[in-house]
């Protein structure tokens, strides 16, 4: 390291012209970004910010009451309600339903709560079986083997004018708000 | 001809004023003895990475990151552009080659104990470029918008959806909106090709920069100690004593092996083909069964192996754990031995973590822990088990395929291996246990109580009570024999 100049520590307190010029122009700048920084922000976060405001769930109707027979579950499909123009096909959605009885319906997420990959529906041992990592549920949903923590995810239901509707619309994870809008049932609930 | 190229050189140089320092960081002094074959691979990894940006370049021409068109522009480079299978697949096998290359560079590094003292920044750049090569793997895989990049990126939001408090936060900010869909390609295609590339060309430049001005770690002997007050000094006395120009001296054995990836690149490429896509990322097409790409298979593995409690707190505490581990380990070990010789920790380390990296990515290449979906209906039961059987062992057989007991059980090593193989049941459990089994679940075995008639489960369990070897009587519950013969004895002998 080299020793530093012979100038002496100026004592003095007042500030060169240059100087303040210089102080300016970084606050100037900081003023500037600061100012870009909110649209930045509030662009980067908007998907959140929407979700907040809930714009994204909303009732979306399955099809007849008697499309689905008693005691059976097949798969719906759905178009989500929220779609961007670029979406094409992954805005398409698959649901499962089961109608338990009348007008009494199940309507599950076919993503797994384990790590969401698709569970397929075996209706000759009563199971949904996963592909990626062998979580099996119960036909009312409830946990029957594997990883997963939980039951399946479901969606709340209602039947309106013969039509089975869904309140749908975001990607069933573990603390999303389809997730907290239907509470974990007890297993071997039916 | 040869005083006009002197002369725009000369021309040019006087304003670029580069010929100098090239010249010199060149012919820059290196030991002698790290013109080693084992010192190719950080110049191998930058020749892929090159290759990367010019085949990712390429790809880009035609590639669309739109949700609709993303898989049909695949499909355009794979049939109707001319070779573009063959861009396609070098950008593919090249990040195969990437990630594998930066794994043997930092193991390389770390045996030869080229982490120490002054070289801890290098090391601390070295991660984070490992980390966003890693990044590159996965965001480049949901670029080949396909089922597998559909159902990965449901994997990935379902890990982050664990965070605490801000999880669905984070899923919606990985997601760009509720589902995946066009604005999680645009985002991941951002990440691909501006925002991780850009990074990882900033910290590549910093790393070499560190090589040139820390100077190549020299090749580690057993006993010559690395001290902060000493090591400066005799690493400028070892250059001086016995090295070498880096150019032409140590520079041909990274081109003879930069060479050698990029035509082993190629081959592969022409070989095997560009890598998919899969089905088109269509989520109501759930016949899938979605798997990650070869270095994040280990992952894949361990996800279906830790126990339920001890996931989440592994997926989100292990990742910031091996980083730190990663990041602080040049302070944690600055100075001492630096031959792996002299290190046996840090060889049983590297040994451990590498077989168990490899044991899960070989699992995962026949997944035990999934049933087989099309078991039950595509696996035929072997003949010598129904052979001179009862009408009600053979009803049973029917009952173990129908109701899909071969999707986790298998007979004649044909079926899941999610459960046990039944071949010889009979020999471990009774009837009675048998009975309880089947109808209660348990052991990670769902019940089938509800889904059994009385009639079922009774053929069920006399096709199972005759599946043990021959010459192996079938388990028998002793105290049930007794019972039975007490319940007959008193009538026959009043």
């Amino acid at each position: 390291m080299a020793t530093k100049p012979a100038v002496a520590p100026s004592t003095d307190t007042t500030i060169s012209r240059r100087g303040f010029f210089m102080k300016l122009g970084i606050a100037f700048n900081a003023l500037a970004a600061s100012v870009v920084a909110v649209p930045i922000v509030g662009f980067l976060f908007s998907s959140i910010t929407r979700g907040r405001a809930n714009g994204y769930l909303s009732w979306v109707p399955l099809g007849k009451v008697n499309e689905f027979p008693e005691g059976e579950t097949r798969l719906a499909t759905f178009r989500n309600p929220y779609v961007m123009p670029t979406d094409g096909k992954t805005a398409d959605t698959a649901c499962w339903v089961r109608r338990v009885a009348g007008e009494q319906f199940q309507v599950f997420a076919v993503n797994c709560a384990h790590l969401g990959c698709p569970v397929r529906w075996f209706p000759q041992s009563g199971l949904f079986m996963c592909p990626c990592h062998g979580g099996a549920y119960y036909r009312d949903g409830s946990r029957a083997s594997g990883p997963p923590e939980r039951g399946l995810f479901e969606y709340p239901y209602k039947v309106e004018n013969g039509l089975v509707t869904i309140q749908a619309g975001e990607l069933p994870t573990p603390g999303a708000a389809i997730a907290e809008l239907t509470g974990e049932k007890p297993p071997c609930a039916s | 001809m040869r005083i006009m190229i002197k002369k725009v050189g000369d021309w040019l140089d006087h304003r670029l004023q580069l010929a100098a320092p090239v010249r010199e960081m060149a012919e820059h002094p290196v030991p002698r003895n790290t013109a080693s074959w084992w010192y190719v691979f950080g110049s191998a990894a930058l020749t892929v990475f090159m290759l990367q940006i010019v085949t990712g370049i390429l790809l880009a021409l035609v590639y669309v990151p739109s949700g609709a068109e993303a898989w049909s522009s695949l499909q355009a480079l794979n049939h109707d552009v001319a070779l573009g299978w063959f861009i396609r697949a070098m950008h593919g096998w090249g990040s195969n080659f990437m990630v594998a290359i930066v794994l043997i560079h930092m193991v390389q590094v770390f045996l030869f104990g080229a982490h120490k003292f002054p070289r801890e920044l290098t090391w601390i750049i070295g991660v984070f470029l490992l980390l966003m090569t890693l990044g590159m793997a996965f965001s480049g895989q949901v670029l080949r918008f396909d089922q597998d990049a559909y159902w990965g990126l449901g994997i990935g939001a379902s890990i982050a959806s664990r965070v605490p408090i801000l999880g669905p936060a984070v899923v919606k900010l990985m997601l760009g909106g509720p589902i995946i869909a066009g604005a999680t390609l645009s985002r991941f295609f951002a990440l691909h090709v501006f925002v991780i590339p850009g990074l990882l060309i900033g910290f590549v430049c910093l790393h070499l920069l560190m090589v040139l001005k820390l100077g190549i770690n020299e090749w580690p002997m057993p006993g010559r100690i690395v001290r902060r007050a000493t090591y400066e000094a005799d690493y400028h006395a070892l250059t001086k004593k016995d090295g070498a120009p880096f150019v032409p001296y140590a520079v041909w054995k990274d081109m003879f092996f930069a060479a050698f990836i990029i035509l082993a690149v190629a081959a592969c490429a022409l070989y095997f083909g560009p890598f998919g896509p899969t089905g088109m990322p269509d989520p109501t097409v759930i016949q899938t069964v979605p798997k990650p790409d070869y270095f994040f298979l280990w992952l894949y593995a361990l996800l279906s192996l830790l126990p339920p409690s001890l996931e989440t707190p592994v997926l989100l505490i292990g990742p910031v754990l091996a980083i730190a581990g990663l990041l602080l380990l040049p302070f944690l070990s600055g100075e001492g031995e630096k031959s792996w010789k002299r290190r046996p920790i840090a060889v049983l380390t590297v040994s451990l973590i590498a077989i168990t990296l490899g044991t899960f990515t070989h699992l995962a290449g026949f997944t035990p822990w999934s049933p087989h979906m099309n078991a039950w209906s595509s696996d035929p039961m072997p003949a010598r088990y129904i052979e001179g059987s009862t009408a009600l062992e053979r009803q049973g057989a029917l009952v173990f395929q129908v109701k899909q007991c071969r999707n986790c059980h298998s007979l004649g090593e044909r079926g899941g291996q999610r459960g046990p193989a039944l071949d010889s049941v009979a020999v471990r459990l009774t009837e009675d246990q048998l009975i309880r089994q089947v109808i209660q679940g348990g052991g990670n075995m769902p019940a089938y109580g509800k889904n059994l008639s009385p009639a079922e489960t009774t053929a069920l369990v006399a096709f199972l009570e005759t599946l043990h070897p021959k010459g192996q009587a079938p388990a028998r519950d002793a105290s049930r024999d007794v019972a039975l013969r007490d319940e007959n004895q008193p009538a026959a002998k009043p």
